[in-house]
């Protein structure tokens, strides 16, 4: 899992996790600032203040022995906060440049929200160079952090390659195969009426969640999910009306369980069966080991998602405010290299957090061909692997998180009320085309 | 033993330096934030940008908000739930006031207690409360629905158009205990000899209740009227913790504090925030004035 799935939700994060995180979120619970180390008064100690969130800072907690290893002179003090917390103390941080931490952790969502404005440095230009390291990253990863001027304000940490879970069972029951549901997203759905008939299990939680993925299918490397790079907005086009098709099929068809995600009916769903598939990021392997439904294991396999769709769902990144203390910013930029440029970092993370790393060096390693007991022993990180190299960057818009709800409301009254998709997709596209140009 | 003079406060100044920290708090974070927002709101702000990053749009961003259909939905839901909400509670409050005021000679503390009390428990309890209550298969609400008139399973907080009538039920629970108090504070200023002199001209309860009960009543509904609609207009917190801060299906419980709120902390537009927050402000005012009016008795001042 990445680290994002502790977040809560938020108004409309990039990733159609969002809410499926906010359970985990209140798990990790605690708002908590530690001071790592006590302040010394010997001459000659620095201090370099990181402000990060559950459980990235676990991550950052665990290679405090190797930095100090190379700085033994330098503290880092954590400051971690909740993830909405935290994002809004970051804001609130960047818009007065009052109490500007050394270090950032953004989630991506918020990545692509940030490097809109001016606060970020950019981590193209000198001293930092990020490009000497474009080619050690997941391209998607880093693509994610540049701005529409080019400039790269992240350096990415960990991701979540996205994937299809689904009750083997369920589906041998049914007499599907994997090939048979995962061909094309008409193929999924017409397996989900057949696995209704024969099973009663319903194929996804939510409709939305089948639109949230549709509209992300087919994007080329770059384009814009709701805007294009001049604002044009691209709501009212083939893409999501295909998407609001398909969510409407699933509806009239009851296939889905109309529960949102990370609530009691939703877990009691994966629990008792109900529910035969999800929609999510790779780290939902481990919230089911771990606790949603710990009772179905080995009945659960991993795929890629229908039609050969590659996309993240969330990830960490670390940026440097521009206008943080300059004197530490050398050693700033130092601390982001050992936590996402270091291979034993990066493994120590993902071993213990399940943050699936961002760097391409840890790939050739067997770690990622053991066997999964929850998923019946496959080696799905083989899988993930293969799909973090395929998935591709989406432009992010400053109106992202309004057109997200939009788009949400839009297909609501389409499910609930049967309104017209052609008249929904223009109603939501008049509202953003107001929008647009803010 | 006395204090050296430079020390020594003198009465000049002593009511200043007394009342001070009240007026620097207030300052601080009264004054100073009206103003801030009132800059914003001819603004063009990223705020992760920083302070200087401020564009000057002139009456841009009040242009955007009128033209918003976003703001007219909140607005009209606002609206809504004001009247679903803030009618029912004077409508039950005046009768209930009097008939505890009739009834209770030993237990009226108690009974006013008892209403009392909603009004002054956390909103987040309250809200933590209710959709425990509203939950559709689990909650006690429909539970009750279902063995009483045996209704299907209503989807309160799932459903768009049955969101609102949930919210407004909250707010009403909520200040009918408070509104209870005012008019039993009212009730208590009217003259016993009054309904003496009525019982007296055989004047029935009905007759007593119409005729002396509630004109003597109206310098205090006019007050609580004007209460529950600043109150109604700027609601936020009920909906906001029920729909988990976003307005629920369709928005439809997004009041016009919760959308501004919104479009700062969830969409990033602080300059056209802080000019809805000056339309609501105005709207505000305005709804305060119309009302002052309805109440105001023919010919004088109230």
């Amino acid at each position: 899992m990445t680290v994002d799935r502790l977040h809560p939700s938020h108004a409309a994060s990039e990733s159609p996790t969002h809410k499926r995180m906010r359970r985990l979120f209140l798990q990790a619970g605690l708002a908590v600032a530690i001071p790592a180390l006590p302040v010394q008064a010997a001459q000659g100690r620095r201090q370099l203040t990181v402000a990060t969130f559950p459980l990235l800072d676990e991550i950052l907690k665990a290679a405090l022995p190797a930095w100090r290893r190379i700085h033994p002179n330098v503290d880092i003090q954590i400051v971690s906060r909740q993830y909405g917390d935290h994002h809004t103390a970051m804001t609130t941080a960047l818009s007065t440049a009052v109490r500007l931490p050394d270090v950032m952790a953004l989630e991506s969502s918020y990545v692509g929200r940030f490097a809109q404005g001016g606060g970020l440095d950019d981590l193209a230009k000198e001293p930092y160079r990020i490009d000497r390291f474009r080619s050690r990253l997941v391209p998607y990863a880093y693509d994610q952090a540049i701005n529409r001027r080019g400039a790269v304000v992240a350096m990415p940490a960990d991701i979540g390659p996205g994937t299809l879970l689904y009750r083997s069972d369920l589906y041998a029951k049914a007499g599907l195969t994997e090939a048979d549901f995962t061909a094309s997203w008409d193929a999924f759905v017409e397996a989900g009426i057949k696995l209704k008939a024969t099973t009663g299990a319903y194929l996804v939680s939510n409709a939305q969640t089948v639109k949230d993925i549709v509209i992300r299918t087919g994007l080329r490397p770059g384009e814009g999910l709701y805007f294009d790079q001049e604002s044009r907005v691209l709501v009212n086009s083939s893409r999501f009306v295909r998407a609001f098709e398909l969510a409407r099929k699933v509806r009239r068809n009851k296939l889905d369980a109309r529960v949102g995600a990370w609530s009691n009916e939703w877990a009691e769903g994966f629990r008792r069966g109900t529910l035969a598939s999800d929609l999510s990021g790779a780290w939902m392997a481990g919230q089911m080991a771990n606790w949603v439904a710990p009772a179905t294991k080995g009945l659960w396999r991993a795929a890629h998602l229908p039609e050969r769709t590659f996309v993240g769902y969330g990830g960490s990144y670390y940026a440097i405010p521009r206008r943080a203390t300059p004197e530490n910013k050398a050693l700033a930029w130092e601390l982001i290299q050992l936590l996402t440029l270091d291979r034993a970092q990066q493994f120590a993370a993902f071993k213990s957090q399940d943050a699936f790393p961002a760097l391409l060096e840890t790939f050739d390693d067997p770690f990622f061909a053991d066997p999964l007991p929850f998923l019946g022993g496959q080696p799905a990180r083989l899988l993930w692997r293969d799909a973090a190299r395929k998935i591709t960057a989406t432009q992010v818009h400053k109106q992202t998180n309004f057109a997200d709800e939009v788009i949400g409301t839009e297909l609501d009254n389409v499910l609930d009320h049967g309104k017209d998709i052609g008249r929904a997709l223009a109603d939501a596209e008049r509202l953003l085309l107001r929008r647009a140009h803010r | 033993m006395r204090l050296p003079s430079f020390l020594r406060l003198s009465p000049r100044w002593a009511p200043y330096v007394f009342i001070s920290p009240f007026l620097i708090l207030f300052a601080i974070f009264g004054v100073f934030p009206l103003l801030f927002s009132l800059y914003l709101a001819f603004q063009s702000w990223e705020p992760t940008s920083g302070l200087q990053a401020m564009e000057y749009v002139g009456l841009g961003n009040f242009a955007f908000a009128l033209e918003d259909e976003w703001f007219w939905k909140s607005l009209k839901n606002t609206a809504w739930l004001a009247l679903a909400s803030g009618v029912p509670q004077h409508l039950v409050a005046i009768p209930l006031a009097v008939f505890i005021h009739n009834s209770f000679k030993r237990l009226r503390d108690g009974v006013i207690g008892a209403y009392f009390l909603p009004y002054i428990t956390s909103t987040v309890a309250i809200a933590i409360m209710f959709s425990s209550l509203f939950s559709k298969d689990f909650g006690l609400i429909n539970a009750g629905l279902h063995s009483l008139f045996g209704v299907e399973n209503v989807d309160w907080l799932g459903k768009a158009e049955n969101i609102k009538p949930a919210v407004a039920f909250i707010v009403f629970w909520r200040y009918l205990g408070f509104n209870v108090v005012l008019y039993l504070a009212a009730l208590q200023t009217i003259p016993k000899d009054l309904y003496e002199a009525a019982d007296m001209d055989g004047a029935g309860r009905w007759q007593q209740f119409f005729h002396i009960t509630l004109p003597s009543l109206k310098p205090m509904i006019l007050f609580g009227v004007m209460l529950s609609v600043i109150g109604g207009l700027q609601l936020f917190e009920e909906p906001f913790i029920l729909t988990g801060g976003k307005g629920g299906i369709d928005q439809s419980a997004m009041t016009s504090a919760m959308y501004l709120y919104r479009m700062a902390f969830d969409f990033n537009d602080f300059g056209g925030a802080s000019a809805m927050s000056w339309l609501l402000f105005a709207l505000v005012v305005l709804m305060t004035w119309l009302t002052n009016r309805a109440f105001r008795p023919r010919g004088g001042s109230v």
